[in-house]
């Protein structure tokens, strides 16, 4: 089920597409259901951060004052709706017009009422808006339509809401306060985590900034909360909350991606295809994604704006290899010059891998 | 009260006879009704949008019924057409400009032919956005949000080209209300006889005149920088996409309460003519809504919360929009305060009015979440703010609107609907909007985001009630749109004042009225909540 959600939109053939790219973990994936995060369905999200339990205090508060005004004010309507229905044409009615006292009482209460709330609110803001000087830092990086964290503090992780199974976008210490510095590379996008009661827009062209710590290990969602095109909804993520010593040992993990021992180049490039988010933009099974498939890649002839180019032998090793690492030099036509350079993110070993890749896909 | 004469005598929908003398004319009660069937038209249109989007939400996986895309220009249209051509110009231009004059004792408003023009700018601005149906729509949400809309395909320049002269539309209704409440009240109207709906009327044209100039130039600047890439909004440009936001909110709340006060007004005819009683705090209610007309224009940053604006500013905004929620609760305090000791009779617009009270007290009780900045940090976005703007917009507004229209059509026609299937249709609006809507609260509380084509599993439940609400609200309209287009013909014919009201257009003109308004020019010596049934002799009760 957690594949519904980073499927794409029109057609069940693309569905197909992202759950074939995450094959090997294709078990693992057709499991898991995104987190259930409500005890029942009127509760509220799980409290996974620190700032959880102080905003629920406050909704439950202003959800206690608000009942008891809603009775207030629907109670005394509906009172007198019984009371002084219209029993006869000739029926008196009262001449009051006004009445000092009331009125002053009932503009006077809300108000002080409504200044605590204020306070209270404000309080609990300015404490998420201070992000404690030891917060481990994060970069998240919002585009259409997925989610890309790094790790200043562990170069060469690189989590991906699209690629990594099963949309694993973040992975943070329990109990360690955690800075996440945000930009798009697109349009705004938003940030939220319900369970940690946490939310901030992500803008292209500027940076923007939150902290959390975490109090629960476990897997929460994460949501896109600002409208971003045809995936909005898709642009989701888990984020995972594990024990400090995991957490190291997680990313440590996720750092490397070099080829294992007996693994073939093909499969080695096929685990860089997934990890290193080509599956984003290129389909293995034919359909057109963002930019062309990998299907039947190797020997295909292309049109270029320079020529054609055919795939194969000496000549495609090296457009391949131009395409990734300048990849808007030479573009296949029909597509638009979106994908990013991979110069100095992939070494000759792992592009090489990916050509063996490409090979297999007939 | 000379009617019984009149009952021979054409009135204003008899007076002329042909299309021309429709479409050139400068008569407000023909305009108002023009301005009503535009109204209702897009009403239809806005409608089916939303019951497609909501059938689409019957289950977690998008793509059962509509794919993304076709779901994401729904909903982009539904809250475009419901905003600009729905409910701004529902009240005010609809109603408005049909009661106004009448309520202000006048032959007409003050710019009889600027009237007409606004009309026609109307007409004008929403061929904008048929056209925008036609070339492509719009996927850009009602909001335009940069940098989203210079980059999507959609036919962002003419749906906002659209929005940017059905401004001019409002500004010139706008001037044209505050000079005929300034200039052609009745002798013996002074202002604290005025009725309520005048002075939501009122406050609402002042609005109108001072924020929507700030839309059209943002919208102006969003075409310019979309045409002649200009950066102005979009970062890759050198523009900033947060300063689109305050200006887009600088309009777009107060626009708010250009949506909310004439419904406050109906609100207050509503209550005290359907309960017999004066209007409780009278000076309270009109001063409120003033009040509420200058506070609106500084709670804009309230919608940018989590937007990446200062924390100070967040600060700043959140106090204010409390201090916005002062006047409003007064108002809802003092129609409460209305039916004490009334005699309240339980017709349809009377239905409609104590709807008002249930839907909206929700609708405001529930903006305090949002006032609140860490509270709205959780909700900002979800299916919480959903709820809270459609219990405001549709909870207020449109029941407002349609009381409104149940209240008045005896006025505007002459004749009357039928009770019995008024209050059946009262009846599944009633059930249909709450269900639609209420379960919403608690599936943002959940923190499900809205404008999500498909969804997670777990808030399955909450939507498929919602849909099925959505449903009894589409037959309840249904209902009453048979019966209304039924009443015209078949309806019992009614006289001048059938409620027993006591402002002017009930008091001092036929139904429907002549062509004038009135044989000469009327006098005001009461006041238009002074109703016979009031008991006079208990003068300790009044305070």
């Amino acid at each position: 089920m957690i594949l519904s959600l980073f499927t794409a939109p029109e057609n069940a053939d693309a569905k197909q597409a992202v759950a074939d790219a995450a094959a090997p973990a294709a078990e693992a994936a057709s499991a898991p259901l995104p987190p259930l995060e409500t005890a029942h369905s009127w509760a509220m999200p799980t409290q996974a951060s620190t700032f959880a339990e102080s905003t629920d205090n406050l909704y439950w508060f202003i959800t206690a004052l608000d009942t008891a005004f809603f009775i207030l004010i629907i109670g005394a309507m509906g009172y007198f709706m019984w009371k002084y229905r219209r029993r006869s044409k000739e029926q008196k009615t009262s001449s009051i017009t006004h009445n000092g006292m009331v009125e002053f009482l009932w503009s006077a209460i809300p108000t002080v009422l409504l200044l605590v709330i204020f306070v209270w609110g404000e309080c609990d803001f300015v404490k998420q808006s201070v992000p404690p000087q030891d917060a481990l830092e994060v970069r998240v990086t919002g585009q259409k339509w997925y989610w890309t964290v790094e790790y200043p503090k562990y170069p060469g992780v690189t989590l991906n809401s699209s690629t990594d199974e099963p949309a694993l976008t973040l992975m943070v210490p329990k109990g360690k306060p955690v800075r996440l510095t945000m930009t798009s590379n697109d349009v705004i996008h938003s940030f939220y985590v319900p369970a940690f009661r946490l939310k901030r827009d992500v803008i292209p062209g500027r940076y923007t900034q939150i902290w959390f710590e975490a109090t629960k290990v476990g897997e929460f969602n994460l949501f896109c909360t600002e409208y971003c095109g045809d995936l909005h909804s898709q642009m989701g993520g888990v984020v995972k909350v594990l024990e400090p010593a995991d957490f190291e040992r997680a990313l440590k993990e996720a750092g490397t991606l070099e080829q294992e021992e007996g693994e073939s180049m093909a499969d080695y490039g096929a685990r860089i295809y997934k990890r290193r988010g080509c599956v984003a933009c290129h389909s293995i099974d034919g359909t057109d994604g963002t930019g062309p498939s990998w299907k039947g890649i190797w020997g295909r002839t292309e049109n270029l704006a320079s020529g054609t180019v055919t795939i194969e032998g000496e000549r495609g090793q090296q457009y391949i290899r131009e395409s990734i690492l300048e990849p808007n030099k030479e573009i296949v036509s029909g597509y638009a010059p979106q994908m990013p350079s991979y110069q100095g993110q992939l070494d000759d070993t792992q592009i090489s891998a990916l050509i063996e890749y490409m090979k297999t896909l007939k | 009260m000379a009617d019984a004469h009149e009952n021979n005598e054409s009135n204003y929908l008899t007076a002329t006879r042909g299309l021309k003398s429709w479409l050139f004319t400068v008569d407000h009660k023909r305009i108002g009704l023009m301005y009503l069937v535009g109204v209702l038209v897009f009403f239809l249109a806005g409608g089916l949008f939303a019951i497609t989007l909501r059938t689409e939400l019957l289950t977690p996986e998008g793509g059962d019924f509509i794919s993304a895309t076709t779901y994401n220009k729904m909903f982009t249209l539904h809250g475009a057409v419901m905003v600009f051509l729905v409910i701004i110009p529902s009240v005010p231009a609809a109603l408005g400009n049909f009661l106004l004059p009448l309520m202000l004792g006048a032959k007409d408003v003050a710019f009889p032919r600027l009237n007409l023009l606004s009309f026609w700018v109307y007409t004008l601005g929403s061929m904008f956005f048929l056209f925008t149906l036609a070339a492509g729509q719009l996927d850009t949400g009602w909001t335009f949000y940069t940098p989203y809309s210079n980059t999507t395909g959609t036919a962002v320049v003419s749906a906002t080209f659209g929005a940017f002269i059905l401004g001019f539309s409002s500004i010139l209704t706008g001037l044209n209300f505050i000079v005929t409440v300034h200039k052609m009240r009745a002798p013996g109207l002074t202002w604290n006889k005025l009725p309520l709906m005048v002075w939501a009327l009122y406050s609402t044209a002042v609005i109108q005149v001072l924020a929507t100039p700030v839309l059209a130039i943002t919208l102006l600047l969003l075409i310019v920088e979309r045409t002649l890439m200009i950066g102005i909004f979009d970062p890759a440009m050198g523009g900033d996409p947060v300063l689109y936001q305050h200006f887009f909110w600088f309009y777009s709340h107060p626009a708010v309460y250009i949506m909310i006060l004439p419904g406050f007004g109906i609100e207050s005819e509503l209550i005290a003519v359907h309960s017999r009683k004066h209007i409780f705090g009278y000076k309270a209610i009109a001063l409120s809504s003033v009040a509420i007309a200058i506070i609106s224009f500084v709670v804009w940053g309230h919608h940018m919360f989590v937007s990446g604006q200062s924390e100070l500013a967040g600060i700043v905004f959140s106090f204010l929009t409390f201090a916005v929620a002062v006047p409003t609760a007064i108002k809802t305090f003092s129609w409460v305060a209305t039916l004490y000791k009334g005699s309240i009779e339980f017709n349809t617009p009377m239905l409609y009015g104590l709807m008002f009270l249930f839907t909206f007290t929700i609708g405001g009780l529930t903006g305090i979440f949002l006032g609140a900045l860490s509270v709205d940090v959780h909700l900002h976005d979800t299916y919480f703010v959903v709820a809270h703007f459609h219990y405001v917009m549709m909870g207020g507004t449109i029941i407002a609107f349609v009381g409104g229209i149940h209240h008045w059509w005896p006025k505007m026609f002459g004749v009357m609907y039928s009770e019995k299937w008024g209050k059946i249709a009262a009846l599944f609006i009633f059930v249909g909007f709450n269900m639609t809507f209420f379960n919403q609260f608690v599936l943002g509380q959940q923190g499900m985001p809205r404008r999500y084509w498909s969804y997670v599993p777990q808030f399955q439940q909450q939507h498929v009630l919602s849909t099925i609400g959505s449903y009894l609200l589409l037959i309840g309209f249904t209902v009453i749109a048979i019966y209304l287009v039924h009443s015209l013909r078949n309806g019992k014919k009614v006289g001048p004042n059938p409620w027993g009201a006591q402002s002017l257009e009930w008091t001092h003109t036929a139904s429907p009225p002549i062509e004038h308004n009135f044989h000469g020019q009327p006098r005001v010596e009461n006041d238009p909540y002074n109703f016979p049934e009031i008991d006079r002799t208990g003068a300790t009760d009044a305070h």
